[in-house]
């Protein structure tokens, strides 16, 4: 029998967390729960309005309230701050950049700050942020992104005299073929709204200074590494001055993949007073002062022959910036820019982005950031594509799917894998679709309120941040590798050190998992850590779907290099040539000799002692691998939702959620699962019930809880999932990434759905989200 | 000031509370029990969820004062001599947790649902968790953890 034999492998096992037992108990390690002795807690004075300028700001009264230690305006500190705010991804040459500081005079948008109050206590510094006196000017603003470039309209930075920030633009001409000569061209507008991100952990930052100059940051943030590297060359300090930390963090969906205000605020005041610093956002603060995602306009076209042959499509894009760039704010509708053909076989493509400026918080990544809007124009203008032909919905999406893998796509990338016939084929398994069309019909002639609609959504997407050359070609500022280092302890447990950064994605599982089965370890011998710059030296942090494809890979090719040194140990003291051993689950057997064996812990305390070890090897039994990813990662599959629109009232409930997703090769199936069901709960939310809106005067109207409704449990059905399974050839382990999928895939299918159930009646286009007051009207006005 | 007397997780504690202190921040930052979590400031996502004498709070809700002379559980006080509380082990079991910041508060409703005899169907129990809010697990694995630890707990009693 072969050590093969003998082993269940990890990977693929659910295996149940062990991150669990520390959350479940209340032991949770989230900033806000640490207070070294000596912290100021830090408020900061915002802005009430969209546009306004700081006419004269007075501190006296803050600084002389109770428990006060220090507060600064703008002017204050502006000398503290070596470099304006960072934005890593200039897409364009002459991309506009307005100059961004953590305090300001003049307020781009409701929310950005004025001053900060630093006391001994949070009621303290409360109380004093009060007293802070701000004689406003205010100023008109812009908000609205699909009229921001008309004339005559308010501009958010005057000085630039445009509210225009880039135009970005990708066309293919495969066929020669102008999309206008085609046979049926259907062309559709859609507005995305804006979406606040609501991780349950607000923000929170806490720097704690040494005495030589440095710096502890502990934040609730997805990046450290990247945090780490901007915050020193923001303050202009040594990059190994500063640590951070980022401990139990409380969930991201992009809206911690940033460098605040507060984060340099902190560490800023924390060198300069040589006490502790901490802020802890408040929610109806994180509603301004976190980034938001969507808010783009969108016409999309598709044209085909009369027999359902799609030959073009093209995409013209508004997208809101808001008041400044963030981290990654113009690259957003870049991450959808090669997908916006979906999982269909389109030759001729053509792409056009036009970011704005508008006084608003300023957008950046949200779960999908790029994809979801890109999925979404696509799926309804399938449907919308279906009608004008005459053909059945389903089957216009089958004809039209690429087939053969890999597939080189109009947009020029390489998709390495899928099947999404057989994903298709898996939904409709699982739908019973002619039973649903039976009731549909049903209802439809009972005339009763209560009328059934089915949508679909097939889609695939680009994630795994990222192959670094072409982030470099894309003018993304930095790479996209991922490092991974195991380290063998001397009695035989193992040290894993990833630069991912999870923030509930159960990384410390699943790269036990991993680790162990190439180690041929028991799981409990394997320790991972993670999120601090002090222990994890390198990394690029979680997002993206990037941990599994890129973070999970690097952990094999560090695993490999572990097992290499360990084939010459065990070579040199059982005396044999290195190529004479096989390998399997951690032991080496000699080939013809299956009784002289050695196990790789054996050879962690042999390269320990190092007592005999091969001519000129270094002790230990360690690795470090730093893996760039040779292409995306590829995920594909095909979505259903069953919904139940109240014609009466509007009301719009999910009856059934169908999702088929192919992620490749599946670690921890209670893992993928959780992931799948929270990305298809935050894209039911888009198609809902989420809407960020402001008045006309950048006043933002949902600014809490309690007026912009993020889904409870008794919103939402239970979901049916299953998988189909193509693995990525692009890396040993055959996974893809798996953290945006539903996301993406979801918001389409459901308003597919709600406009299924109600199109009897002549209703032909609802916007997101389809709130009972938007559904009712539209069935109003159909009716009209 | 006021004088107050709060018997949390069993042990009682007298302090002097400002009139104004939430009783989410006597928890946390009083008596170190940090893990209430705060979530919100609108009472809207139940994070801080306690119970006070049996009964599930939102912990931010309430005035530290008027607990005076209640009995409080958090979540450090769930789990007996080491064993996890059958509802903490089903979120376990079930992965009905991600971030795990909400889990405090979803975990101590479910306890109230559960031991109040509401958790009778998939239906009520969406229903009854109606006021704790998670981003990350769609409550799909939630709403399953409910289920299995409310069968536990009905054979055990």
């Amino acid at each position: 029998m072969s050590a093969t034999e003998e082993k269940t492998a990890y990977v693929g096992s659910p295996v149940k967390r062990r991150e669990d037992q520390t959350l479940l108990t209340g032991r949770g390690t989230y900033v806000d729960n640490m207070a070294p002795v000596g912290t100021l807690s830090m408020v900061v004075v915002r802005s009430p309005y969209a546009h306004a300028r700081v006419k004269s700001i007075s501190l006296d009264a803050a600084r002389t309230a109770d428990g006060v230690v220090a507060v600064f305006s703008a002017a204050d500190l502006q000398d503290d701050w070596k470099a304006a705010m960072p934005c890593a991804w200039p897409v364009t040459e002459d991309m506009k950049n307005p100059p961004h500081y953590p305090l300001t005079d003049v307020a781009r948008y409701q929310g950005d700050g004025v001053a900060v109050v630093l006391a001994d206590t949070r009621a303290h510094a409360k109380d004093a942020a009060e007293l802070v006196e701000v004689d406003w000017e205010p100023l008109d603003a812009v908000v609205d992104v699909a009229t921001a470039l008309e004339d005559g309209t308010p501009l958010a930075h005057p000085d630039l005299g445009t509210n225009e920030c880039y135009v970005w633009r990708l066309d293919t001409d495969a066929t020669g073929q102008a999309i206008d000569e085609a046979e049926v061209v259907v062309t559709r507008r859609y507005y995305q709204p804006r979406l606040i991100p609501n991780a349950i952990e607000p923000r929170a930052v806490l720097a704690v200074p040494g005495a030589a100059g440095e710096v502890t940051l502990y934040a609730a943030t997805q990046i450290p590494h990247i945090l780490r590297l901007l915050v020193a060359a923001t303050l202009g300090m040594s990059e190994a001055k500063l640590r951070v930390v980022a401990p139990d963090v409380g969930g991201g969906f992009g809206s911690k993949l940033d460098v605040y205000a507060e984060d340099l605020l902190a560490v800023a005041l924390a060198r300069r007073l040589g006490r502790p610093v901490k802020w802890t956002e408040e929610r109806s603060e994180n509603y301004v002062a976190t980034i938001h995602g969507r808010d783009f306009v969108t016409e999309y076209t598709l044209a085909a022959t009369k027999d359902g042959t799609i030959t073009h499509c093209r995409a013209k894009v508004t997208a809101a910036m808001g008041a400044y760039l963030q981290l990654v704010t113009p690259g957003i509708p870049l991450l959808g820019a090669w997908i916006y053909a979906g999982p269909y076989a389109i030759p001729n493509y053509s792409v056009e982005f036009t970011g704005v400026f508008t006084n608003t918080t300023p957008t950046d990544a949200y779960r999908g950031a790029g994809r979801p809007e890109a999925t979404y124009v696509i799926e309804r203008t399938m449907d919308a594509l279906a009608e004008e032909l005459g053909m059945d919905r389903v089957e216009l999406r089958r004809k039209n799917f690429i087939k053969e893998f890999p597939a080189t796509i109009g947009s020029g990338l390489t998709i390495d894998s899928g099947d999404y016939v057989a994903s298709l084929d898996k939904l409709l398994e699982h739908l019973d679709l002619d039973a649903l069309r039976t009731e549909q019909a049903k209802r439809r002639e009972n005339g009763g309120p209560r009328q059934l609609g089915i949508g679909f959504s097939t889609y695939n997407e680009m994630c795994g941040l990222a192959p670094s050359r072409i982030l470099g070609a894309i003018r993304y500022a930095a790479g996209g590798w991922e490092q991974a280092t195991i380290r063998y302890l001397p009695t035989g447990s193992v040290q894993v050190i990833t630069g991912t950064s999870p923030h509930g994605q159960g990384h410390e599982t699943s790269w036990a998992q991993i680790v162990a089965d190439q180690l041929g370890c028991d799981i409990d011998a394997v320790e991972v850590l993670h999120g601090d710059t002090s222990v994890s030296h390198a990394g690029l942090d979680t997002y993206g779907s990037r941990s599994l494809p890129v973070g999970g890979v690097a952990l094999c090719y560090a695993a490999d290099k572990v097992i290499d040194k360990a084939r010459q140990i065990v070579a040199h003291q059982l005396e044999v040539s290195a190529d004479d051993l096989d390998y399997a689950n951690g032991t080496f057997t000699v080939k013809g000799s299956p009784d002289k064996e050695m196990t790789v812990a054996a050879a962690a305390w042999a390269a320990f002692a190092a007592h005999d070890l091969p001519d000129g090897m270094e002790p230990g039994l360690e690795a470090t691998a730093t893996y760039d990813p040779p292409n995306f990662s590829w995920p594909g599959g095909a979505h259903a939702a069953v919904v139940e629109v109240d014609t009466e009232t509007g009301d719009a409930r999910l009856v059934r959620y169908v999702a088929i997703d192919d992620v490749g090769t599946v670690v921890n199936p209670l893992i993928v699962d959780g992931q799948v069901h929270g990305g298809i709960t935050q894209g039911i939310s888009t198609a809902l019930y989420e809407e960020g809106t402001y008045d006309e005067t950048g006043s933002l109207l949902t600014a809490n809880l309690v007026t912009y409704l993020v889904p409870s449990a008794a919103e939402l059905p239970s979901f049916e999932l299953d998988r189909t399974e193509s693995r990525s050839p692009t890396n040993p382990l055959g996974v893809k990434g798996v953290g945006e999928t539903g996301t993406i895939a979801a918001a389409p299918a459901v308003i597919n759905a709600v406009l299924d159930a109600v199109s009897h009646l002549g209703v032909k286009d609802i916007q997101m989200p389809a709130t009972p007051e938007r559904v009712w009207r539209a069935i109003q006005e159909a009716k009209a | 000031m006021r004088h107050v007397a709060l018997t949390v997780n069993g042990t009682r504690h007298e302090l002097d509370l400002e009139p104004r202190e939430l009783l989410v921040y006597v928890l946390r930052e009083r008596l170190g029990l940090t893990g209430t979590n705060v979530g919100c400031d609108t009472s809207s996502c139940g994070a801080c969820t306690v119970l006070l004498g049996g009964e599930s709070v939102k912990s931010c809700t309430l005035l530290g004062v008027q607990a005076d002379g209640a009995e409080i559980t958090t979540i450090e006080g769930l789990a007996g001599d080491g064993e996890l509380h059958p509802v903490q082990r089903a979120f376990h079991e079930n992965h009905a947790l991600q971030c795990g910041f909400c889990t405090p508060g979803m975990v101590m409703a479910a306890v109230s649902l559960i031991e109040h005899g509401e958790a009778t169907d998939e239906a009520a129990i969406r229903l009854g968790l109606e006021g704790n809010l998670c981003r990350c697990t769609g409550y799909h694995n939630i709403v399953l953890a409910v289920q299995q630890a409310a069968g536990v707990m009905e054979r055990a009693s």
